[in-house]
């Protein structure tokens, strides 16, 4: 089963790293992906840029509004997502336990695990309404 | 064991009683649902009652009821493809036809019951959500006595139930007892909610409704389950923590219902024969490992149970066992509860020094009871006029009818 990884981060935390803590911060979470995708239970992953280079899009009188991103000014931001094939819960939690983010992060970084919903009835059924 | 028809209900009674809830856990592993496994269990009894005149008691009794129970289940759905192949149905069946002389289906069963334990209790869920899920599918006590032992509604209970059931479920939490290095966090997870339990009857039975579960109680028997099937030292403190704070429930309230401090209890209505437990647990709990945080609180309780007196509590140790808990567990509570010891250990001056540090700090402003501390230190030093404004400060914010009893009381005794 696939569980998507919600990191969070908080900048003005990482801001207070040294170089040196950095570099040792991402070496370790990289090494640590590779290790995921060794074993089969990375099932991809992307970082993302700040909050404030994203843009929002919603349905506003008739048609799509386009505004910058989102409003809530949180001090915790998503700044990466990663995929998980893990047998069940316990073993995503055991899987996520592990990355160095947690222990290198100074307290300030967060895994949010979201189970995946399974949307194949969905398309199934949406499928057989189209042909 | 007579096997006559006429003794079947009682046998099987006697079996429900003591054992339906490890059926149901194995039941739940086998099946992986909650509410399948719950209709299983009772389809089970029921056979159990209808065919064991005719074709005799099994020889193992519980593998018969496992077995039977996951028929009727496959029985109910059929065709379902999330059920283990028919290799495990043939293993029970075989099961139930021989004693289990190994004991190790009474040990398969057993670890269910564990597993069911920590999935209930898992940290996934809110605390609210476990304690629900704990109660009704551990304990199993009825939705709607949950609801009024947690002054809910049977409807909000239900469907926290049924939530924490969905997510188990959705999430795919599995039905297994945590590895060995995970343990530790997943078994405090398991003791926060048998000890909010206890505490929920401990401090809020008023004594008024006599239809009310006898929370503390239930809480004392999960913590005897655990301990069977799980001897680890913290379990082991709990369950003497909380026997040393029942022994003394005869004497903590009047019998109008008001509050009496432990310094002017009754001791001899303190149970004996649940302090001589409790001691016992403690001690054990105490020499294996670094205690733990109950083991700690459990080794103050033992203090007070073996002060025949008042006066005769050793108090210079009761403030250093709090040093110690609140090394491995920081909190603004305990430090309350130090101060109070040092206020004992070295009088009221040096303990309210204490107490009016951790009030200007602001952690415990809005908690009731560091007024009342420091109101009677306060009154003790002859201070009345600050005695009285926190007494009112303690009364504003208690919520309870003897709490505020016992503040008013005190109130009226300082005069004006």
């Amino acid at each position: 089963m696939k569980y998507i990884c919600l990191g969070y981060m908080n900048e003005e935390v990482w801001e207070t790293l040294s170089e040196s803590e950095r570099q040792t911060f991402m070496d370790e979470c990289f090494g640590y992906d590779d290790e995921l995708r060794q074993n089969g239970h990375y099932a991809g992953g992307e970082g993302l840029q700040e909050a404030r280079n994203a843009a929002t899009l919603r349905w506003r009188s008739g048609r799509v509004s386009v505004t910058d991103g989102p409003f809530a000014e949180s001090k915790e931001q998503i700044g990466g997502i990663m995929i998980l094939e893990a047998t069940d819960l316990n073993h995503a939690i055991r899987l996520l336990s592990k990355h160095p983010s947690l222990r290198l992060g100074r307290g300030a970084n967060s895994w949010e695990i979201r189970p995946a919903f399974d949307l194949t009835g969905f398309i199934e059924d949406s499928k057989r309404r189209r042909e | 064991m007579p096997n006559t028809p006429e003794h079947i209900p009682q046998l099987v009674g006697e079996i429900y009683r003591a054992r339906s809830r490890s059926v149901f856990a194995t039941l739940i592993r086998l099946l992986k649902d909650f509410d399948l496994a719950e209709d299983a269990m009772h389809d089970a009894f029921k056979a159990a009652l209808e065919q064991w005149g005719e074709k005799g008691i099994p020889s193992n009794p519980l593998a018969w009821l496992v077995s039977a129970g996951r028929f009727k289940a496959i029985d109910r759905i059929r065709r379902e493809s999330k059920f283990d192949s028919l290799e495990e149905q043939r293993n029970w069946q075989t099961e139930a036809a021989s004693p289990d002389a190994s004991g190790l289906i009474d040990k398969a069963i057993e670890d269910d019951m564990l597993r069911l334990i920590f999935t209930c209790c898992h940290p996934a869920l809110s605390l609210d959500a476990r304690t629900a899920m704990t109660m009704r599918e551990v304990c199993d006590l009825t939705t709607e006595a949950i609801a009024s032992a947690f002054l809910v509604t049977a409807s909000t209970m239900a469907q926290r139930i049924v939530r924490a059931k969905a997510k188990i479920r959705e999430a795919k939490i599995p039905f297994e007892v945590p590895m060995e290095h995970e343990l530790p966090d997943r078994l405090a997870a398991v003791l926060q909610v048998i000890y909010l339990v206890f505490n929920e009857g401990y401090y809020t039975s008023s004594g008024e409704s006599v239809t009310r579960v006898d929370l503390s109680s239930e809480a004392i028997r999960l913590a005897r389950l655990l301990h069977v099937l799980l001897p680890d030292s913290e379990v082991t403190g709990l369950l003497g923590l909380m026997l040393l704070h029942e022994s003394r429930r005869p004497a903590r309230t009047s019998s109008k219902g008001n509050i009496i401090l432990l310094e002017d209890q009754d001791r001899s209505l303190w149970d004996r024969y649940m302090i001589e437990e409790g001691l016992t647990l403690v001690k054990r709990a105490f020499s294996s490992k670094p205690p733990g945080p109950y083991t700690l609180q459990a080794a103050i309780a033992a203090l007070h149970a073996e002060a025949a007196r008042p006066e005769a509590t050793d108090w210079a140790q009761i403030t250093s066992l709090y040093s110690r808990l609140l090394r491995i567990n920081p909190s603004p509570v305990i430090e309350l509860n130090r101060a109070i010891a040092i206020a004992m250990h070295k009088g009221p001056e040096a303990g309210l020094q204490q107490i009016d540090a951790i009030l200007e700090r602001g952690d415990l402003d809005d908690y009731h009871l560091a007024h009342s501390a420091r109101a009677e230190l306060c009154r003790k030093l002859g201070r009345t006029n600050q005695a009285r404004a926190s007494w009112e400060r303690a009364l504003a914010l208690s919520q309870q009818d003897p709490e505020r009893r016992f503040i008013q009381r005190k109130l009226s005794e300082l005069g004006s």
